[in-house]
């Protein structure tokens, strides 16, 4: 058995990294940090989860966060998507594998993927609303937040939702006060079958390649573990059955990459990053280069309100 | 279970059949995937729905339910026609060699001695040949016609691949890759296990689906060996514990039976429990039910059970039909004949068949005390919801308590799992408003009642007035006050019968263990079988040392198991005649020359012989038993019967309908659907998913938001065929109600071919009602049937007929 | 904060009143300032911890309760977390999605806090004390039983049988609880007693 996330301890202690640990902060410039932690990740092995939802309880209950009991709306996904109080969620997939003729029921945990090269973080045009620690861990810091949405443009996994209660965005955190206190992800914890473990991203790959060589010997020749280059890898990684087809895992990307456009502004923003000012003219843009200039519509000024306004049900 | 969770990691091959542990029992489904992760072990799923278990399989094979004995004894056929069968297992521990009484048949479904007016057998033709020794004849060579191996050996032979899959509708191609990955566990270093749970309980022949894989089990040389048994999951935390104690209408603590109108005293009550053995040098523990049960007696009433009144023997109340279940108190009720009842943390209204009936019973009861933590339905029967309630409170004339009562986090005690583990737990928050934990309540309602009857006298007032109640506050016993009391305590000095200078027990002091129980009125247990868990040592539940050596997975420090702290029952069989184990690499115990000794507690004596003393010490033949004489009502096999209510005829007996020992009570058989009816054609299922614990957590917010709301699931196939899309509202209906509900159209269920005709499987989960945080919902129990198990009266809640139609949401 | 800003809000404001501030107008520092801690203080920490198991199936998971509030010190305890106990050997501190979300059980609104009774013929529960509520259902128990109490069955064998009230056990009760319960109900005669094991 990988060893388990140990009981978290009652006494006061110092948080193990801070803001001196910083090595990326949106739309400003961060002095490199004294020391390199060393990086963490969580392994989710789509082949051992059973879809049970444990993550996502264990989520609301140490995040306190507060979803509406919804509807059922013909899916086991509920929510139906992510929100501002759900920050991870199944996703099932009923996938008829053409080789063996057998259903296989793919569920796959999502949320943030805590990208070695945050597109959010790049995409974000406010100063310090979006952090990188040296750990991996990307954050967002809602005192900062301006709730304009552009995260969700600049995430290739489509995973920050923006609150209608503060107008600010939310995501995994990665459970970083925990971490801060040398503990696990909560939904890490809490997972019934250890699909998802928590360590040094080096040990989630080296237990990642055991189960590899599990699912091969069961007749799975194309698992593996996906930590996607686009994104200079994540520090939310998976264990594939049919790695050659993550998007069969719901929709999964196969190449996901930051839009060159992002990568664009992220220039504008060393200089804009300073001011407001400079803010306001970047977001317009930024706007102007990912939606193209001819195609500012009304759907498009719709599209900026949903994401602002935050509709809690988010798009289907 | 005969094992525990953390063995299962020990398995090479994991069944999952009548039950559907990933969603049901998560945390100890971990130990499926551990033994996947470390061992290269298999999972196989069996199930008429393709669940999150099957999810994660290597084998998935789907069955139309309630014909998991067709599949079972195919199983064995197989294995019997392939010669895998762990041989010197069978002949030693099982009882095959033992010659069968002639005049015992089976025939178009039915065996020797049916009364069709009492749907009841004289089962005097189900036994053994006993020879004038007194002892069962048995033949070691295994050529009488008329021994275990070759009757069953006949009657397992119609279950042939292809009537599999004429009854269960699986096809032969997955049938036959189940049973040689199951064969392949005859090899005395390959264990299966078998995990279960309420999927082969809730139907009319619920007990005898256990034992056909019990069987099978026996037949693979499965049970007994570290990764082996059979593995009952439990559906609640301490259910266990409430059957050890008899919290049931015909039992006493400890497995003891309550006596019967036709036993007026200790001495006939006895004379049919305290078994001889059946064979030579057999331990046949039962010989010592006299002590557990006057230690018993002593532990209600103290020193008003003297050997002068039997021990108090007048003082149990007598049965005067075989049991007084949940199907017959709801019966009984609904004839007009109970007045009061009660309901301790348990919600029938939600959790009995034919909700409709229950409405009624309830209705005409004079008084209903609800004590529980939570807003049960139950409590509010009498309340108006709408179409989810529909009652004039006006018209009930029923007086209602409802008491509030602590939960987990409120409570001292202990719980036992289906590991068999006694653990105890600590109370961490403070109650809410009034609320009261249940030994004080109880205590106070016994209390008050003791008062009235001490002062007004009336009907027999001794039991009450004479009940042995020593706590140090009358009103408020402790947890730990009745924990010891469980365990028993020594009235006087107990010695030892070989030596009786070694002391077992001062006077006054807690036992040991249950060797040391007395039928003199010295000792004073309650339940013997969990003697040791309170004892001078303290208190063994609590204990939490995690020593688990070379990692086996017995933790035997670990809380208390009982009994005698065994951690795998029938552990003895591990070995091989001569005390080796089977499998060197999964040693349990092992003989050294002089004495047992191992990882776990051995089952004998530790200084019984291998080649002597049989592992199934509880039977007086010191065997398991493949045929199991009068033992059960329905038959010494199993064998195949359609559900009440099933979608066709029954192919290998045609003229029987459903289980022809189970109960019906009159007016119940009109309220069944016929054989393959054309007004209720699909086979409808009920079941558990694993966002939410039964009728509890809807009253939980972060439950509800994970699965808000009351839904059925059907096939691509079947929605196409009645135009019901996804998520869309249909109407299911059953020949005793009628449900409105959200479809879930999916791949997982696919329609069977059964008998040659299309079957569609309608699943129907039942975690909704009208209180708590989630959506107001049906569930299933509108609709299913009132009738059980033929032996134990489990609600036949797995297998019955509906039809269904797309709808308009419910009226408001 | 910017808590009441929403974007168009914050960007009008920007844009109108700052639209001439130069780069250097605006500090870096006072950003700095403005950027608070994005790690929450860890919840647990002075917490008291109590061992506990989990009361929903039967794999009986270790859980640790997290309360404000000491019981053993003679305090009123709150719980504020419950979370898998990873020194148990079956759970390893794992959870599934019912006892992750444990702390709603305990905090559920629709937990029972005050006895209740329903009057033959209302639509209604009102309150009533826990002395008047176990006065009268002991007389109703006791009226019952001696109205209906069989000592002899027709052949005249000793029966000592109440069959008129009967009693549902629970499922989740601890034993110390049933076996209190089994005592109070046998002791009356009782024989229509049940639990949640068939169900």
């Amino acid at each position: 058995m990988f060893p388990p996330l140990p009981n978290p301890s009652t006494t006061e202690t110092a948080p193990r990294f801070s803001e001196k640990d910083l090595i990326r902060r949106s739309a400003s410039n961060v002095l490199a940090p004294e020391r390199q932690l060393t990086e963490v990740a969580k392994l989710i092995d789509v082949s051992k989860c059973i879809g049970c939802k444990a993550c996502q309880t264990a989520c609301i209950e140490w995040n306190d966060t507060h979803p509406p009991v919804g509807a059922f709306d013909g899916a086991f996904e509920n929510p139906p998507d992510l929100t501002p109080d759900m920050f991870t969620l199944m996703r099932y997939s009923e996938w008829d594998n053409p080789e063996t003729n057998e259903l296989e029921w793919l569920i796959r945990k999502d949320g943030c993927m805590h990208c070695a090269d945050p597109g959010c973080l790049k995409a974000c045009p406010a100063p310090g609303a979006i952090v990188q620690y040296s750990n991996g861990i990307v954050d967002f810091v809602h005192e900062n937040c301006i709730g304009c949405g552009y995260c969700i443009k600049g995430c290739p996994f489509n995973i920050p939702r923006i609150s209608k209660v503060d107008h600010t965005a939310y995501k995994c955190t990665l459970c970083s006060d925990r971490v801060a206190v040398g503990q696990g992800p909560a939904c890490a914890k809490a997972c019934p079958t250890q699909a998802i473990v928590f360590g040094t991203k080096d040990e989630m790959k080296q237990h990642a390649d055991g189960r590899i060589k599990d699912l091969k010997s069961r007749g799975y020749l194309n698992a593996g573990l996906y930590d996607p280059p686009g994104v200079g890898g994540t520090h939310v990684m998976y264990v594939l059955h049919h790695a050659d087809q993550p998007e069969i895992y719901s929709g999964l990307p196969k190449e996901p990459r930051i839009s060159p456009l992002v990568e664009a502004w992220k220039g504008v923003t060393k200089y804009a990053g300073l001011t407001v000012l400079g803010v306001a003219a970047g977001i317009g843009l930024l706007h102007h280069l990912i939606m193209g200039p001819n195609r500012v519509t009304a759907a498009d000024e719709e599209h900026a309100e949903e994401l602002t306004e935050g509709d809690s049900h988010g798009r289907r | 279970m005969t094992n525990s969770w953390t063995d299962i990691r020990n398995t090479d091959l994991v069944v999952i059949m009548g039950g559907n542990a990933a969603e049901a029992h998560p945390c100890g489904f971990k130990w499926v995937t551990e033994a996947k992760a470390n061992r290269g072990a298999k999972l196989i799923v069996i199930d008429p729905r393709f669940t999150r278990s099957a999810s994660v399989s290597d084998l998935y094979a789907p069955i139309r339910q309630g014909t998991d004995i067709a599949f079972l004894l195919g199983l064995i056929n197989y294995c019997i026609q392939h010669d895998k069968v762990q041989w010197d297992y069978v002949k030693a521990f099982t009882n095959a060699t033992y010659v069968v009484k002639e005049g015992f048949t089976y025939k178009d479904g039915l065996f020797s001695g049916y009364d069709e007016a009492k749907r009841d057998y004289d089962k005097s033709t189900w036994d053994y040949d006993i020879g004038p020794d007194g002892f069962a004849v048995v033949d070691e060579t295994l050529q009488n016609p008329r021994c275990v191996w070759n009757l069953l050996k006949n009657h397992v032979s119609v279950y042939a691949p292809e009537m599999v899959e004429r009854i269960c509708g699986t096809p032969t191609d997955k049938f036959l890759k189940v049973a040689a990955m199951v064969a392949e566990t005859s090899s005395p270093t390959k264990a299966m296990t078998s995990m279960y749970a309420l999927g082969w309980t809730q139907h009319s022949k619920g007990s005898q689906n256990i034992r056909a894989m019990a069987m099978l089990q026996l037949v693979l040389g499965n049970i007994g060996i570290r990764g082996g048994g059979m593995n009952a999951l439990r559906g609640h935390s301490n259910i266990q514990g409430l059957t050890d104690l008899g919290l049931m209408s015909n039992l006493l603590p400890g497995y003891l039976t309550l006596p019967t109108q036709k036993e007026p005293d200790l001495a006939t009550y006895m004379s049919t429990r305290g078994f001889k053995p059946l064979r030579p040098n057999q331990m046949s523990y039962w010989q010592n039910y006299k002590k557990f049960f006057v230690s018993f007696q002593k532990s209600m009433w103290g020193d008003a059970a003297t050997p002068e009144n039997d021990f108090a023997y007048d003082y149990l109340p007598k049965l005067d039909v075989p049991g007084y279940d949940l199907l017959r108190a709801f019966e009984l009720m609904h004839q007009g004949k109970m007045n009061g009842y009660f309901c301790q943390g348990f919600n029938p209204l939600q959790a009995a068949p034919n909700k409709k009936k229950v409405i009624e019973s309830l209705s005409k009861l004079k008084f209903l005390v609800i004590m529980d933590p939570l807003d049960t339905e139950t409590g509010r029967f009498w309340e108006n919801h709408g179409p989810y309630n529909d009652v004039d409170p006006s018209q009930i004339q029923t007086e209602v308590y409802q008491l509030p009562s602590t939960c987990f986090a409120e409570d001292d005690g202990s719980l036992v799992n289906s590991g068999r583990w006694l653990q105890w737990h600590w109370a961490g928050g403070t109650p809410p408003g009034e609320a009261k934990r249940d030994t004080w309540i109880m205590a106070q309602l016994y209390l008050r009642l003791k008062e009235l009857y001490t002062k007004e006298g009336g009907a027999f007032p001794d039991p009450i007035v004479k009940l042995n109640w020593p706590y140090a506050d009358p009103g408020d016993p402790k947890a730990e006050e009745l924990a010891q009391e469980i365990n028993g305590r020594a009235l006087a000095k107990v010695t030892d019968t070989a030596d009786p200078t070694k002391v077992l027990a001062e006077a006054g002091k807690l036992l040991p263990a249950f060797a040391a129980l007395r039928d003199d009125g010295s000792t004073a247990c309650g339940c013997w079988i969990y003697s040791g868990c309170f004892n001078e040592n303290g208190n063994n539940m609590a204990r939490r040392d995690t020593t688990d050596p070379d990692d086996a997975g017995f933790y035997s420090k670990w809380a208390f198991s009982w009994p005698a702290n065994r951690r795998i029952l029938y552990n003895r069989a591990s070995a091989d005649l001569t005390g080796k184990p089977w499998d060197p690499s999964r040693k349990v115990i092992e003989w050294d020359g002089a004495k047992w000794s191992g990882y776990d507690v051995p089952d004998i004596v530790p200084t019984a012989k291998p080649d002597q003393v049989g592992p199934f010490i509880m039977n007086p033949e010191g065997v398991s038993r493949l045929f199991t004489r009068g033992m059960m009502r329905d038959g010494p096999f199993p064998a195949h019967y359609e559900p009440f209510e099933s979608p066709i005829v029954n192919p290998v007996a045609p003229k029987v309908r459903g289980n022809p020992a189970a109960r019906v009570f009159k007016g119940d058989m009109a309220q069944f659907a016929e054989a393959a009816s054309k007004e209720f054609p699909y086979a409808a299922t009920s079941y558990r998913l694993t966002e939410h614990f039964h009728f509890w957590t809807k009253h939980v917010i972060v439950n509800a938001v994970i699965q808000p709301e009351f839904f059925v699931e059907i096939s691509e196939q079947l929605a196409a065929e009645k135009g019901i899309t996804k998520g869309g509202w249909v109407r299911v209906w059953s020949k005793r109600g009628s449900v409105v509900a959200k479809a879930m159209v999916t791949k997982r269920i696919k329609p069977l071919t059964c008998d040659g005709k299309i079957v569609h499987i309608v699943g129907i989960p039942l975690h909704w009602g009208f209180t708590g945080a989630a959506k107001k919902g049906f569930g299933p129990n509108m609709l299913t049937p009132f009738v059980g198990d033929a032996n134990i009266e489990t609600p036949e809640y797995k297998a019955f007929l509906v039809n269904i139609e797309p709808a308009p949401g419910p009226a408001a | 904060m910017n808590v009441e800003l929403s974007r168009r809000a914050f960007l009008q404001t920007t844009g109108a009143g700052l639209a001439g501030t130069t780069l250097g107008a605006l500090g870096f520092a006072e950003i700095e300032a403005a950027h608070a801690a994005a790690i929450r203080s860890f919840k647990l920490a002075n917490t008291t911890e109590t061992r506990n198991t989990c009361p929903y199936c039967s794999v009986a998971c270790g859980i640790i309760l997290y309360s404000k509030g000491d019981l053993r010190k003679g305090e009123q305890a709150d719980i504020t977390h419950i979370e898998g106990d990873t020194d148990h050997p079956t759970n390893r501190g794992t959870l599934c999605p019912k006892g992750s979300a444990l702390l709603g059980f305990v905090k559920s609104p629709t937990r029972l806090q005050h006895p209740m009774v329903r009057k033959p013929g209302s639509d209604k529960f009102e309150p009533i004390s826990w002395e008047d509520a176990l006065g009268r259902i002991a007389r109703l128990m006791k009226d019952d039983r001696d109205k209906n109490f069989v000592a002899r069955n027709n052949d005249g064998a000793t029966v000592n049988r109440w069959i008129s009230t009967g009693f549902l056990a629970a499922s989740a009760s601890t034993n110390e609880t049933a076996f209190a319960t089994y005592k109070v109900v046998r002791s009356a005669g009782m024989l229509v007693f049940d639990n949640q094991a068939r169900v």
